[in-house]
């Protein structure tokens, strides 16, 4: 896997998503071990704008060539934007998973506080996907 | 007992692999199968035949069928008995495509793959409709798949299928929509034209309908008018899903030209023969919109490392493979030297050649029913324009008919009475371009009850 | 490169052969009253101008697809190990049985008199899978492995509901089966459930006791599994299934494993498919056309699609007066011309010889197994049957070299490569059927082909990387075709087209 850092100020889901939080907002995104899972990206089903979703829903579909992995909403709220560029280049996020690759925004819902405590933290999130990748 | 030609093992070449397995016979292989479920007889088949033997049987057997060399056939009802090119049996008998698997392995089929690449554009330029898969197992089961996108696409559940569609058609798409608890509804047809009812067509397209299922020409030869039905399942949301015989096409307007959602169809009549009903193979077209619902397999051209053009599978994650329980069919196998032979016959015979054997079925289907409705005691009950069969209502059943007509070995048919008990003694009448003025004019002294 | 080689190295795509004017075929010309084209059909439904095809001489034609067909593997050309499809060979008189006049040049709705060859065929060929396999009863009329899964699944809902059981919707699928299995469950408009294989490759029982419930419509196995394993617990199985009142189906993919040894519906199974294209011999096609024959236990014979083939004294007739068939699943009869070849095939090897055929693939894969096992991981190492599944673990842990690559780098050394990557349970999997119409020595040559690429993967990886080579095009850029898809040519097109 490429030497790709989980930034710290993010927190983590067991289905490899990532949220960072600002206020009332967010935004979310795939992991680096996620990307690498999948390989090349090419296509990325997103949600609508306006969308509300619980933590755990799927919100979205990701396919590499020969895979196909559907995407968990790290917390619950409402989907205020998702990112367009991914549509024309998914391959962003293999290019930068954290950063440009970036899914959707989305305003948190009411019970956040609640959904982002059941998240990994960073260094709890790197032991994790240390595990997952070990067969 | 004898060394057969398929097996090239040896008595020592077994002896030698079993032990450097290490085991010391060959029942130790099987040890692992329970003695509750081990077969302890010996099958009951009959003994083997050597390769004179068992052509002579199938010789035997082969001869006790009426073939259409032997029969002049005027048989329809969407198998077809259309001229084959020679170059078609030709390509196909390249062992080199027909002992290939799924190109799985790209680098090693790209003949395979170009062929399906090909294939497809033949039928995007045919339809005019935007992507094809790469085949589907006929005509009735790529109809009722079309049904199911439609039913995924629009997320209704009520589909509608004018009676006039082929009554196997029909019963296909029952059994496959019945478990998805999709409704299907049925459109009668005008009893004058042999048409889809329009006014009752409308009354059923509602809000709920995900698609109407038009099949043009029809199970009795009439041509539609897709351009209404287009118009009216639009205007509700619903999608037109078009069952087209690919020969007409030359002459008709393509499906994308009436803005059809997806167009289906038997892919028989491009050069596969008639073979007691398959195997044939379905097309099925559609467009961009809907290119990942599709079914199957689908080719695409891309590069490679060099910079080279080839083919791939691609957009495999719809197929069961990938997405297993989500996919968006269960189909693996699909008719792959099927539609080579509809790539080699329709690149043979080229654009000016199908307009050519279309305009021949048309001339020759009109003289025939012209020659026939003349006949006392025959008529045609329908009036709808028609292509390269039609229905005739006859003055007995058609086993009588064909019985007037064994003499001269010749057949009609199917008979419609089965699927529709209103038209007692009618029966369909299909004209090739294979059918000489000869021949007609001999079925037509036939059926008039000359020996 | 070249110029002459480029000619090889690239073939035109054909609307590049194209020129106008230009023909490959010959015609009669019309001989009886032409009809005013804008007369007989209505104006406003003719075609604007020709269906854009190509216009290519017979030459041309012949040219173009037999250099395309020299830029393919097939069983004709050498090795094809790959795994769960059965590349047997396929026998030369089987091609010619079914291309006789007699049977390709009957039309389906050719009265039954006229037919009494055909129908016997179809009628002897219902009985001997019934044999093969246990089973009562046979439908002919599925065109492929898939559909005949989807008939028998529609065949155990229609039979269960006439029982009173219409709820039941659950069908219960192990973790290594192959994806139609649970795409076929959905389509039938059923439930999936996962069940796990246990540490030997079977179904694991208490996983099994788990899930079954009153809900459960029946189970899918495919025995021996895709591991190549068969599953030593199957009745014990099947009496769980039967059990919780649900019924047992058998895909029949990997057959061939275990004719004259076991028969699915003696081991408990209510319905069953025979892939023909696999198990007896038919060619793939490229991708088919298959067959996929569907048999049943008596009880469920009512529900078969129609028509069947039946017999009364000495003639033979469609029976369509099946009042709860499940209906159609495809036009006419099924693929007959595929079954001509499985039946020619049963005919030529007799009772003996399909058994002699297991046990000769039973045989192929464990000698292969044994020869491979030293360079390549094996997670489940007890006997197979047709095939087995290796791993290229090793391999991408030592030093990145994937499955993927090896798979490559076979096809430089003019083998096929096995299925790569499944059954999913297994990692970096390389599943290899060898199946018994090849020769110790093809073994061989297999064998020490992967034997050397291991030392290459260890020594010069950049070589297995790099591959292949040797073929008419390098590797392609699979993502490139999924983003920027180019599913038709529209090269000679005008813009907007």
């Amino acid at each position: 896997m490429s030497a790709v850092s989980f930034p710290k100020d993010f927190k983590y889901t067991k289905t490899h998503e990532w949220i960072k939080v600002t206020g009332k907002t967010a935004r979310v995104g795939l992991t680096n071990y996620a990307q690498d899972q999948l390989g090349e990206v090419v296509f990325v089903e997103m949600p609508e704008v306006g969308r509300t979703v619980k933590a755990g829903d799927i919100f979205g579909v990701v396919e590499s060539v020969k895979a196909v992995s559907d995407s968990y909403s790290p917390a619950g709220g409402k989907v205020t934007k998702v990112n367009d560029k991914l549509s024309d280049s998914p391959e962003l996020i293999n290019q930068d998973p954290h950063g440009e690759g970036w899914l959707f925004e989305m305003e948190l819902g009411d019970q956040a506080e609640a959904d982002l405590a059941n998240l990994m933290d960073q260094p709890a999130y790197e032991r994790f996907q240390a595990e997952a990748g070990e067969h | 007992m004898t060394q057969s030609p398929y097996l090239p093992n040896t008595e020592a070449d077994r002896r030698a692999m079993l032990a450097e397995i290490g085991v010391s016979s060959v029942a130790d292989l099987f040890a692992d199968i329970p003695k509750e479920v081990r077969f302890k007889g010996r099958m009951n088949l009959p003994r083997p035949l050597s390769e004179p033997e068992l052509l002579g049987h199938l010789q035997g057997l082969s001869r006790k069928n009426a073939t259409a060399s032997e029969w002049v056939t005027f048989l329809g009802g969407g198998a077809y008995d259309h001229f084959i090119p020679s170059v078609v049996g030709h390509v196909l008998g390249r062992s080199e495509f027909y002992t290939a698997y799924t190109p799985y392995q790209p680098e090693v089929s790209q003949g395979v793959l170009q062929s399906i690449f090909e294939y497809q554009s033949l039928i995007v330029r045919l339809t005019g409709l935007d992507v094809s898969n790469a085949s589907m197992y006929d005509g009735a089961s790529a109809m009722a798949e079309a049904a199911l996108i439609a039913c995924a696409a629009t997320h209704r559940t009520k589909v509608i299928v004018p009676a006039a569609v082929h009554p196997e058609y029909l019963a296909t798409t029952r059994t496959y929509t019945q478990g998805q608890k999709i409704e299907i509804v049925l459109a009668a047809f005008d009893a004058k034209t042999g048409q889809t009812d329009l006014e009752a067509l409308e009354k059923l397209v509602d809000d709920n309908t995900a698609a109407v299922l038009l099949q043009h020409p029809n199970f009795f030869g009439c041509l539609e008018r897709p351009d209404e039905v287009s118009r009216l399942a639009h205007d509700k949301g619903a999608l037109l899903v078009v069952a087209v015989d690919p020969i007409s096409l030359a002459l008709l307007k393509p499906p994308g030209a009436y803005e059809a959602d997806i167009c289906v169809g038997e892919g028989q009549a491009l050069g596969n023969p008639m073979s007691f009903g398959g195997p044939y193979l379905g097309f099925l077209a559609t467009t961009e919109k809907l290119v990942r619902r599709m079914p199957g397999r689908i080719a695409g051209a891309t590069v490679d490392q060099d910079g080279d053009r080839g083919f791939v599978l691609t957009l495999q994650t719809r197929e069961q493979h990938i997405r297993r329980e989500k996919a968006t069919s269960n189909i693996c196998s699909n008719e792959a030297l099927n539609a080579l032979a509809a790539a080699v016959y329709l690149t043979t015979l080229g654009k000016e050649g199908l307009v050519e054997v279309a305009k021949l079925c048309l001339g020759k289907a009109h003289y025939a029913r012209d020659q026939i409705t003349k006949l006392p005691g025959y008529s045609a009950p329908f009036s709808a324009p028609f292509f390269k069969e039609f229905v005739v209502k006859g003055p007995g059943t058609l086993k009588d008919v064909n019985g007037r007509l064994a003499g001269r070995k010749m057949l009609v048919g199917p008979g419609l009475d089965q699927a529709y008990p209103e038209l007692r003694g009618c029966f369909v009448v299909a004209v090739t371009e294979k059918r000489s003025k000869a021949e007609i004019d001999g079925l037509v002294a036939g059926l008039g009850g000359k020996a | 490169m070249s110029g002459t080689g480029y000619v090889y190295k690239r073939e035109p795509v054909i609307f590049e052969l194209s020129s106008p004017g230009r023909k490959g075929y010959s015609l009669p010309a019309l001989d009886v009253p032409e009809p005013d084209l804008g007369q007989v059909l209505p104006k406003d439904q003719l075609r604007a101008e020709p269906a854009p095809l190509p216009e290519v001489s017979e030459g041309d034609v012949v040219r173009h697809f037999t250099r395309l067909s020299q830029r393919n593997h097939g069983v004709d050309i050498g090795f094809y190990p790959l795994g769960s499809c059965t590349m047997k060979y396929n026998p030369k008189v089987n091609e010619v049985g079914a291309g006789l006049d007699g049977f390709a040049n009957v039309h389906p709705y050719t009265p039954e008199e006229l037919t009494q060859g055909a129908l016997e065929l179809l009628y002897d060929m219902q009985n001997y899978l019934a044999e093969i396999g246990g089973m009562d009863a046979v439908t002919l009329q599925p065109a492929a492995g898939a559909h005949g899964e989807f008939t028998g699944i529609s065949i155990i809902r229609a039979y269960l509901a006439s029982q009173g059981q219409g709820h039941r919707n659950k069908v219960i699928i192990p973790d290594s089966a192959h994806g139609t299995n649970p795409a076929t469950a959905i389509i039938a408009g059923c439930e999936t459930v996962e069940v796990k294989s246990d540490a030997r490759g079977g179904v694991d029982l208490e996983s099994l006791k788990a899930v079954v419930d009153g809900n459960t419509l029946c189970l899918m196995l495919t025995n021996p599994n895709t591991l190549g394993l068969f599953d030593e617990n199957v009745h014990k199985v099947a009496d769980i299934v039967h059990q919780a009142g649900g019924l047992l189906y058998y895909d029949g993919a990997n057959l061939n494993a275990i004719m004259g040894y076991a028969r699915p519906g003696d081991a408990g199974f209510d319905v069953a498919h025979f892939n023909l294209h696999k198990t007896f011999a038919t060619p793939h096609g490229g991708g088919g056309p298959g067959s996929g024959p569907v048999g049943v236990k008596k009880d469920l014979a009512a529900f078969l699609p129609v028509p069947v083939v039946g017999k009364q004294g000495d003639r033979y007739y469609l029976d369509y007066d099946l009042p709860r068939s499940i209906g159609r699943v495809k036009s006419f009869f099924g693929n007959f011309g595929v079954i001509v070849k499985a039946y020619a095939y049963i005919r030529s090897m007799g009772p003996d010889g399909l058994k002699q055929v297991s046990e000769d693939a039973v045989l192929n894969a464990n000698f292969l197994m044994t020869r491979l096992k030293k360079d390549y991981y094996l997670m489940y190492d007890r006997i197979c049957k047709h095939e087995f599944v290796a791993s290229g673990l090793w391999q991408k842990d030592r030093s990145g070299v994937k499955t993927l690559d090896i798979a490559k780098r076979l096809l430089d050394y003019g083998v096929h490569a096995p299925t790569v990557y499944f059954p999913l349970i297994v990692p970096e999997a390389l599943m290899v059927e060898p199946t018994e119409t090849e020769s110790r020595e093809t073994l061989e040559m297999f064998a020490d082909i992967m034997a050397k690429i291991a030392g290459e993967a260890k020594d010069s990886p950049e070589k297995v990387l790099a591959a292949p080579q040797s073929t008419f095009v390098k590797r392609l850029d699979e993502a490139r075709a999924v983003r920027q898809p180019e599913l038709a040519y529209r090269g000679d097109l005008g813009p907007g087209k």
